[in-house]
């Protein structure tokens, strides 16, 4: 009896054995891991798989949300962390990290009223702010007429729907809504989760889609992808230079591509109110997070490599599953950085 | 030849007394461990929760503040959540699944009993990601617009108790949580009444019925004596579950930071608030207090356990002195 299991267990221990990687100097790294952000988790994972396809290099990548992805690359567990709101460059200065955007989206007020076509009710970024400060609460409410002459808006009262998880796309509408109202700046401000004054929370993007579905006379929002998947009605927004615009890829790249990346410290820019008449003003990056100096120069070089051919080849990807690629401006701007900043333990540059 | 007998009975008895040995020694750790890991956990939440606690000190319990960007925190509305669901979630499952349990054992005709026995315990191995699934798509849509006016509309003119059913029918609040809570709870106390109530033996139950009693008498005064401990026992492992569920709550609660007087507004319970912010909380003192959140569940429930035990020794004490 205790004989088989030994032999059991030594046969385990053989398996367990060959299937261990030899630890040596491998020029080639085989697999490379990330954590963190859900936003650009889909896109990731379609990388990683054609990637793996092309190369045989596996991409490890667990949406684990932002908060964690910032934790795990800390504690330096995994090759590169990733986050929707980008590091302040005071605290990349700290823990020695670089950051780059690798991809875009917008996220998207949606509404619930009956009779009202998708982009047909129009908002101005006050008005916004105000119905979810519980300022404005009807539907019929003068200023949210003002802004739509000829529509018909119902006596409803307006139920507002937030997230009720931390999330990247939180922090990128209320640094949004604090941009354009002083008040939500003073009174709510900008993070991952906020106290809401007025609303219901649902979990994740599909928890406030589904709201805003079953809720009439409801606001909510949501990634792009999510609206257009739910066949929600989206707003039309004003932004800063007085146009009205529809959230669609070209109004996400418009913003980005106004937007300075090259006077960005550390890549510190939020694609939130941004200049142009054609922008988007719910735009947002995701960020990806390295160590500036690899101890481990052949993993670091495989990351880098790894997202080098998603910038080259992973547009048409993205943008199959509505996320918005970062022009080829930013991308020549990114890995430059990664050629200056990115070292081996001896001070030498990894990416040429 | 007898040697060679009674050397093999040695050999055969020593390798007995092994055995038992590391047989008895195996089992003591694995108890161990169990106390282990749980004062290990006890320890370690005290830990995390040590930079809150600090900071906000008792009032942290009463501070209904929970605003992440001041790092402001309380637990009040956490709390008043979970304890208003599980209340509901007993309000309604006790009796219903007294019924069933009673159903099943004493009115049910024979060839009921097993359909309706599995599926119960069906009911029970339902993961709860799928009530809360059922209950965000299927029961809060209908609940929001048929039930909800029509409890608003008959309850809501009543004084005192109209309060708590004011308020837009969303479909998705407190009392569609504490309904859904109920819903899950049920099986598991339910099944554990029924192999209670089944164990009585007949003999008890035979005598009561042969000096008269109807069947209402019989439960009451001898099943239920006779069961009490298990009735009881069976109310706090439906309480515990209601009271720590997870993902059912986080999708019909609403995940609001307020409290309402009215039961249809929505709310937050400690376990729906952890499993909504762990993921992305950065900073010392958020991460904190979501553990100090957690300390709290742990100690709330702790506090139920101690009860249920304390009631069962006075039932038993009671009863002891009795007869």
């Amino acid at each position: 009896m205790i004989k088989t299991a030994l032999k059991m267990v030594a046969a385990v221990i053989g398996i367990a054995l060959l299937f261990t990687a030899p630890s040596g100097h491998a020029a080639e790294v085989t697999a490379i891991s990330g954590a963190g952000a859900t936003f650009p988790y889909p896109v990731y994972s379609k990388w990683a798989a054609a990637y793996n396809r092309e190369t045989g290099v596996r991409v490890n990548y667990q949406s684990i949300g932002s908060g964690g992805g910032i934790k795990q690359i800390k504690a330096k567990t995994v090759d590169f962390g990733a986050s929707d709101a980008p590091l302040k460059p005071a605290d990349l200065d700290k823990s020695g990290l670089l950051q780059f955007p690798m991809i875009m989206g917008g996220v998207v007020p949606v509404v619930n009223l009956a009779g009202v076509a998708p982009g047909a009710i129009r908002m101005n970024n006050r008005l916004l702010a105000d119905i979810y400060l519980g300022k404005v609460r009807t539907w019929n409410d003068a200023r949210v007429k003002a802004e739509n002459p000829g529509l018909a808006l119902p006596a409803k009262r307006i139920t507002v729907v937030h997230r009720s998880d931390g999330s990247g796309t939180t922090w990128i509408f209320t640094n949004y809504l604090s941009k354009v109202s002083a008040e939500w700046k003073r009174k709510i401000g900008n993070n991952k989760a906020v106290a809401w004054p007025v609303g219901i929370g649902g979990k994740g993007n599909e928890g406030v889609a589904s709201y805003v579905k079953r809720i009439k006379g409801s606001i909510g929002y949501v990634e792009y992808a999510y609206a257009l998947q739910n066949h929600l009605t989206h707003v039309k927004l004003r932004n800063r230079d007085g146009g009205y615009v529809e959230p669609a890829a070209a109004t996400f790249q418009a913003a980005a591509a106004n937007a300075d990346w090259a006077h960005a410290k550390g890549f510190y820019r939020v694609l939130t109110d941004q200049p142009g008449k054609n922008s988007w003003p719910i735009t947002g990056a995701s960020f990806i997070l390295m160590y500036r100096r690899q101890m481990k120069p052949d993993t670091g070089r495989g990351v880098l490599k790894f997202f080098d051919w998603a910038y080259q080849n992973g547009a048409k990807m993205a943008e199959e599953l509505d996320y918005v690629p970062m022009p080829a401006k930013v991308v020549r701007l990114v890995e430059a950085t990664w050629h200056k900043v990115i070292r081996d333990p001896q001070g030498r540059p990894i990416w040429k | 030849m007898e040697e060679a007998l009674t050397s093999l009975m040695k050999t055969r008895m020593r390798r007995g007394v092994i055995i038992d040995g590391l047989f008895y020694h195996g089992t003591r750790i694995f108890a161990w461990a169990v106390l282990t890991v749980m004062v290990a956990i006890l320890v370690s939440l005290f830990m995390g929760a040590a930079p809150a606690i600090g900071k906000f000190g008792f009032g942290f319990l009463v501070s209904p503040a929970w605003n992440p960007v001041t790092k402001d925190f309380g637990a009040f509305v956490s709390i008043y959540g979970t304890l208003v669901t599980s209340v509901i979630a007993m309000v309604i499952g006790v009796p219903v699944s007294f019924g069933i349990a009673l159903f099943i054992t004493e009115l049910s005709p024979r060839w009921l009993k097993r359909p309706i026995g599995i599926a119960i315990e069906l009911l029970a191995a339902i993961p709860s990601i799928i009530y809360g699934m059922w209950g965000l798509f299927v029961f809060a849509p209908f609940f929001g617009d048929h039930m909800e006016p029509w409890i608003s509309g008959f309850l809501g003119p009543v004084p005192l108790v109209g309060v708590l059913f004011s308020g837009p029918p969303l479909g998705i609040g407190l009392l569609t949580a504490g309904i859904v809570l109920a819903i899950m709870v049920i099986p598991f106390m339910s099944s554990v009444m029924r192999d209670m109530f089944e164990a009585v033996p007949p003999l008890l139950k035979e005598s009561a019925y042969g000096m008269g009693a109807t069947t209402w008498e019989v439960v009451r005064h001898a099943v239920l004596p006779y069961t009490r401990t298990g009735v009881v026992g069976s109310i706090m492992l439906g309480l515990g579950r209601a009271l720590g569920e997870t993902m059912a709550v986080t999708f019909v609660i609403g995940n609001a930071n307020r409290v309402h007087a009215s039961l249809f507004m929505p709310g937050n319970t400690i376990s729906s608030s952890l499993a909504n912010q762990f993921t992305e909380a950065v900073g010392e003192m958020y991460t904190s207090s979501l553990i100090a959140l957690g300390l709290i569940l742990f100690l709330i429930t702790f506090v139920v356990l101690a009860v249920a035990k304390l009631m069962l020794r006075r039932l038993s004490d009671t009863r002891g002195s009795r007869s």
